[in-house]
């Protein structure tokens, strides 16, 4: 996994030494049990930066490698979490099919409406992608009978893996857990590296450069977002649907558009040109949230100067600092 | 054989009348430069002919096959590539990028999510090609956005032929060079013409590069077509002269 993603940085973004980068990543996230307690976290809390990283990253596929800006994301997000949730509530006691399930909802829910925003551009898609955010969130909001409501959905809580020859508990140990987590980040983020390295990925960064050029290289601009808008909400419906595994509850403020721009906040925050940056953005969201809010409701005012500063000190985020800083 | 074959177009922006009732023939192999003043409708007339928009009225036919309203990736795929008179690339990536993104794009990959070893090198002998050909193989590995005007066009020029285009299109390629890039433009030119065989149309103000390059001018002048010939003729009409040439005297 670690080469494929070292192609990637290198072909789509040209930054030193990424295989760096990736390798410290891996080696913090796989042995968060062994050095997380000793920082007086819980093991709960990094899968909450694993989860909220996927959707980030997913988000960026879109923000920072297609250069297209929506501001909806949650919805998407929120999707996967109910398509897990009911599934497990009302189907079946399957954490595999709970996670299909919320990955065909959100992705669907993309792949449909993605063709109405197409061909807009800039802050005209931001606002339609609100709307459809919005939409959303009212749906769940008020379809009390199905969703629970303002109250969100309860009563499911994530099975145990049956793998055939081993049955794995994932319900009650915080650490199996957190490497069940692990294993569905690292195949996602994978995945998301080899796309990037492929040809299609490459006329997305194209498409974020220069769309006329583009065009004139016989690029079908619309098409191609659309195929990027769905692949990332699908990603991102999958972060949702871990979400939901992880708190064995959904509700509609994981559709609000105030998760839309916490996405957003963590991936500009870590650097959206890199591709580990939204994952160091949520690492330092979810940590500040979890730490100040612990001190004052107004945790929100602090995350945002901390956001200020970074915009205003490191533009290209935090990673893309770093990698600039020790590269060259 | 006629490559591009424009029938009578006009155009219409409201009540102004940019183009009017153009025609013109290229042949293919032929290097046509289209010149004119300020405001004489060049770029209109090529924006027409690339597919930006379509004209009010009249015919653009391409290899024999009509294109007038037809999309501009319908005409990339038939082989027309064009440049700007603004050098339009991927500024934040490599030469070497650049060109990957024409050479996969011609090669029909563009919506592949995993390519083959055999088909990489495919690709990478294209971009080898497409290096050499517009002599940038020194700077392949520098960020566009970087190089100098001259090789930044050279690069856009570059991408543009990865798609091995039977019509190439040149919006002013030495707008706003010094002596030396000017030089090494034309001189790109030349040999894609002379050496290569390109069917090439481009606008031009540069009137030593015009005259020394063009097998046939067309010139334009407030929207309608003034003359058509090759340099020598144009040299000697003294319609052009009043209306163009003879403004600088």
């Amino acid at each position: 996994m670690s080469t494929t993603t070292v192609t990637v940085t290198t072909a789509a973004t040209a930054q030193p030494r990424p295989w760096l980068t990736t390798a410290i990543i891996w080696a913090l996230l796989l042995t968060v049990p062994l050095w997380l307690p000793m920082l007086g976290g819980y093991t709960a809390l990094a899968g909450r930066v694993l989860v909220l990283g996927l959707a980030a990253m997913s988000f960026n596929l879109l923000l920072g490698f297609t250069g297209v800006m929506s501001f909806g994301h949650a919805a998407y997000f929120g999707l996967g979490a109910y398509g897990a949730g009911l599934t497990l509530k009302y189907l079946t006691a399957s954490t595999p099919l709970a996670i299909v399930a919320g990955v065909l909802l959100g992705g669907l829910a993309g792949t449909l409406f993605g063709p109405l925003i197409v061909r807009r551009r800039g802050v005209y898609f931001a606002m339609v992608t609100v709307a459809f955010g919005q939409i959303a969130f009212y749906v769940a909001y008020s379809w009390d009978s199905l969703t629970g409501g303002y109250d969100g959905l309860r009563g499911f809580s994530r099975a145990p893996l049956d793998l055939g020859f081993i049955t794995v508990d994932i319900t009650n140990n915080a650490t199996t857990f957190y490497y069940f987590l692990l294993i569905v980040f690292g195949i996602a983020t994978g995945l998301q590296a080899l796309l990037l390295a492929s040809p299609f990925g490459r006329t997305l960064v194209a498409i974020r450069e220069n769309e006329r050029r583009a065009r004139f290289l016989g690029i079908p601009i619309e098409r191609h977002i659309w195929m990027s808008f769905s692949i990332s909400c699908a990603f991102t419906a999958l972060a949702g649907a871990l979400y939901a595994l992880l708190n064995n509850f959904a509700d509609p403020m994981g559709l609000h558009y105030s998760l839309s721009g916490e996405i957003v906040i963590m991936t500009v925050m870590g650097g959206m040109r890199a591709f580990w940056g939204p994952l160091v953005g949520a690492a330092l969201f979810v940590v500040l949230q979890d730490y100040i809010s612990s001190m004052t409701v107004n945790w929100m005012s602090f995350v945002g100067l901390i956001f200020v500063l970074v915009v205003l000190f490191f533009p290209r985020g935090l990673l893309g600092m770093l990698q600039k800083g020790t590269g060259k | 054989m006629t490559m591009l074959d424009v029938r009578n177009v006009t155009k219409q922006f409201g009540s102004l009348v940019a183009v009017s009732n153009v025609s013109m023939q290229v042949a293919t192999g032929e290097l046509r430069a289209i010149i004119g003043p300020n405001g004489a409708g060049k770029t209109t007339f090529f924006n027409m002919i690339s597919g930006f928009f379509a004209p009010t009225k009249g015919d653009i036919v391409f290899d024999g096959a009509v294109v007038t309203k037809m999309a501009v990736t319908e005409r990339v795929a038939m082989g027309m590539a064009r440049t700007f008179q603004i050098t339009e690339i991927f500024p934040e990536l490599t030469v070497r990028e650049n060109i990957r993104i024409g050479v996969e794009s011609s090669q029909g990959l563009r919506q592949r999510f995993w390519v083959g070893s055999e088909k990489r090198a495919t690709v990478n002998r294209g971009i080898e090609e497409a290096l050499t050909l517009s002599g940038l193989t020194s700077q392949a590995d520098r960020l566009v956005g970087e190089l100098s005007h001259g090789d930044q066009r050279a690069a856009e020029i570059a991408t543009a032929l990865t798609l091995k285009p039977r019509l190439l299109l040149l919006d002013e390629p030495t707008a706003g060079m010094g002596e030396h890039e000017t030089y090494a433009v034309a001189n790109l030119i030349r040999r894609l013409h002379k050496q290569s065989a390109y069917t090439i149309v481009l606008i031009e103000h540069d009137m030593r590069v015009v005259f020394n390059l063009a097998d046939k001018i067309t010139v334009l002048g407030e929207g309608k077509m003034l003359a058509e010939g090759t340099p020598a003729e144009i040299a000697d009409n003294p319609i052009v002269q009043e209306a163009y040439l003879g403004k600088a005297e």
